[in-house]
């Protein structure tokens, strides 16, 4: 039976100075301090138990870049669960584990409003003349993209071969509503006007390790956060960042409810692409919807079509079977199937709610109102300035995106962790007892009792440490030695209280 | 930066954006709004975008060129 879908969002910001010139690394770190400077203590991140060089295949031949840690960069644990840093040269924001789509959509807003308040930390104490400015985007239209990945937790007794085969057709198709909209093509793809995706034509492979050179559509990376016995995490790094809220809450519903599909063999075998790598760029240059997708069968669909297939059977699937998304299934399916009716008859009334076609629709206006050529330096502002975290200045906050979440509840999530994942367990005890945490990561709290060994808390099990779990333990706990205590500590090395059985816990 | 301060420039920055310029005839899909869009006149979905794109050069970058140029972005995954 499907796991349930635990999922997370990591966004790279694009960002940029004004008035002066260091590195993007510099810029990055400075952004992210100016933030972690107004916490009570700047927590560290914990690398003992990253490995992002571990291949799902195993040993692989050929030439392989696996990604680098770089432990010498700014990384900063957040009470919401979150983490801050800089990677590759970006300041970056991991969401908190969520156990809903509309949990992602809460915290992936609640990140873009983290960016925001840097932005104006960080403003505040440059001199005048000078500022750093961030992009919710995933390319700089000459060729260089960065990424908004994804995360959901999967079982390891899954056919890692089935799963990428058959996953496959969703992320070359869920594009058409989850694209952000990009003016021109970059990196050898043949010149388009405008496309769907701001990530399609950065994809060379269909499976690999790689994420920052020749992209594969399904990502290797085994590196599971958590019980590597019970489960995967699978990496997804196909996907673009959005300023529509409705388009990340379909981009990571949709995936969801597709993944339990196919883990409990329920995906139609029949529907697998052919050349995914070449028909994922086909359906982002393609903004008339009308590029047939080939099958490996023979058959032939537009990703339309392919989409209101996948929802179909994801429907029929909800009849027999448990939600996956704890709760969200019926918005999902239907926002899923008003949007596929849009797409198909007209698609200028998604406009509130896909990002490619809010962007579209101005830079069309913008265009015939002011006689402007296509790919000019004007229409490529207006891309970019649609990802501007600037509210004076951001463009995606002016066309009428309709929103899902309460701007309360997203003020609240700045800081406060999910509820009903573990990371209710790092946030709480950050906020609880940031003098005695030294460093956090996504399985384990690494806390300084003042004696001379550190304790680490291990975290293996996503879905424990809940409040329903934790929360009067945690409540009636005042040090962190009363802590441990409680929570059984031993020396044990397979110690690992959010592993033991409840009560308890 | 007192916490206080923060919440209220979150607000601010929040409540100030996600205006209701939506695209006439959209809406959720609970309000079955996309038959309300043959109703709606040609006229009014123009003044929509007009007033729309009125914003948007009012606050798009004034050198648009140098905004491009200069956004360059190494290094990502």
């Amino acid at each position: 039976m499907a796991i349930l879908k635990v999922c997370g969002i990591e966004t790279e910001y694009g960002i940029v100075t004004r008035g002066f010139e260091v590195s993007p690394v510099a810029s990055s770190s400075m952004l992210i301090n100016a933030y972690a400077g107004s916490m009570k203590q700047k927590i560290g991140w914990d690398f003992f138990d990253e490995q992002p060089s571990v291949d799902v295949r195993g040993a692989v031949t050929g030439v392989s870049y696996p990604p680098e840690i770089e432990t010498h960069l700014v990384n900063a644990v957040l009470t919401n669960g979150a983490r801050y840093y800089v990677d590759h040269a970006h300041p970056e924001v991991s969401t908190p584990e969520c156990l809903t789509p509309s949990d992602i959509v809460l915290y992936d807003r609640a990140a873009e409003e983290i960016v925001r308040q840097s932005i104006v930390s960080v403003n505040r104490l440059l001199p005048e003349g000078q500022e750093i400015g961030t992009f919710k985007n995933n390319s700089d239209g000459k060729g260089n993209s960065y990424g908004c990945h994804e995360n959901y937790l999967i079982a390891r007794e899954l056919s890692f071969g089935r799963l990428a085969a058959q996953i496959t057709t969703h992320f070359v198709t869920r594009q058409i509503f989850c694209g952000a909209g990009k003016v021109g093509s970059e990196n050898g793809a043949p010149e388009v006007p405008f496309q769907i995706s701001q990530r399609a034509d950065f994809f060379e492979e269909e499976v690999g390790l790689e994420t920052t050179v020749k992209r594969p559509i399904i990502n290797t990376r085994d590196e599971p956060h958590c019980d590597p016995q019970k489960y995967r995490r699978l990496h997804v790094i196909v996907g673009d960042a959005n300023m529509s809220e409705v388009a990340t809450f379909l981009k990571v519903g949709t995936t969801s409810l597709i993944l339990a599909l196919i883990e409990d063999l329920q995906y139609p075998d029949w529907l697998v692409l052919r050349n995914p790598v070449s028909q994922i760029r086909a359906v982002s240059h393609d903004i008339s919807l009308t590029t047939m997708c080939e099958l490996q069968d023979g058959r032939k669909m537009t990703a339309v079509e392919i989409q209101q297939q996948l929802l179909e059977t994801c429907r029929h699937y909800l009849l027999t079977h448990d939600d996956p998304t704890s709760g969200d299934a019926d918005k999902i399916l239907l926002e899923w199937g008003s949007v596929l009716d849009c797409l198909e008859s007209s698609p200028e009334n998604a406009a509130d709610r896909v990002d490619w076609i809010a962007k579209r629709r101005i830079l069309e206006g913008f265009a015939e109102r002011h006689g402007v050529a296509s790919l000019s330096a004007q229409l490529r502002a207006i891309d970019l300035q649609y990802h501007d975290m600037r509210p004076d200045k951001c463009l995606a906050l002016r066309v009428g995106l309709r929103t899902l979440v309460d701007v309360d509840n997203v003020l609240r999530a700045i800081t406060d962790p999910p509820i009903n994942t573990r990371a209710y367990f790092r946030g709480t005890c950050l906020s609880l007892f940031p003098q005695n945490i030294v460093a956090a990561n996504w399985d384990s709290i690494v806390i300084d009792t003042g004696d001379e060994i550190l304790r680490r808390i291990p975290m293996m099990e996503p879905l424990k440490g809940t409040r329903a779990i934790v929360g009067d333990l945690l409540a009636s706990t005042t040090t962190v030695e009363e802590l441990l205590l409680r929570l059984g500590a031993t020396d044990s090395p397979g110690w690992d209280p959010l592993m033991m059985p409840e009560p308890g816990w | 930066m007192a916490p206080r301060d923060i919440a209220d420039y979150g607000r601010n920055m929040a409540e100030q954006i996600r205006k209701t310029t939506a695209p006439t005839g959209t809406s959720s899909p609970q309000a079955g709004g996309d038959q309300e869009i043959s109703s709606k006149s040609g006229q009014r979905i123009k003044d929509e975008l007009d007033d729309l794109l009125d914003e948007i050069d009012e606050v798009l970058e004034t050198n648009a060129e140098d905004f491009v140029n200069n956004y360059v972005q190494k290094g990502g995954q």
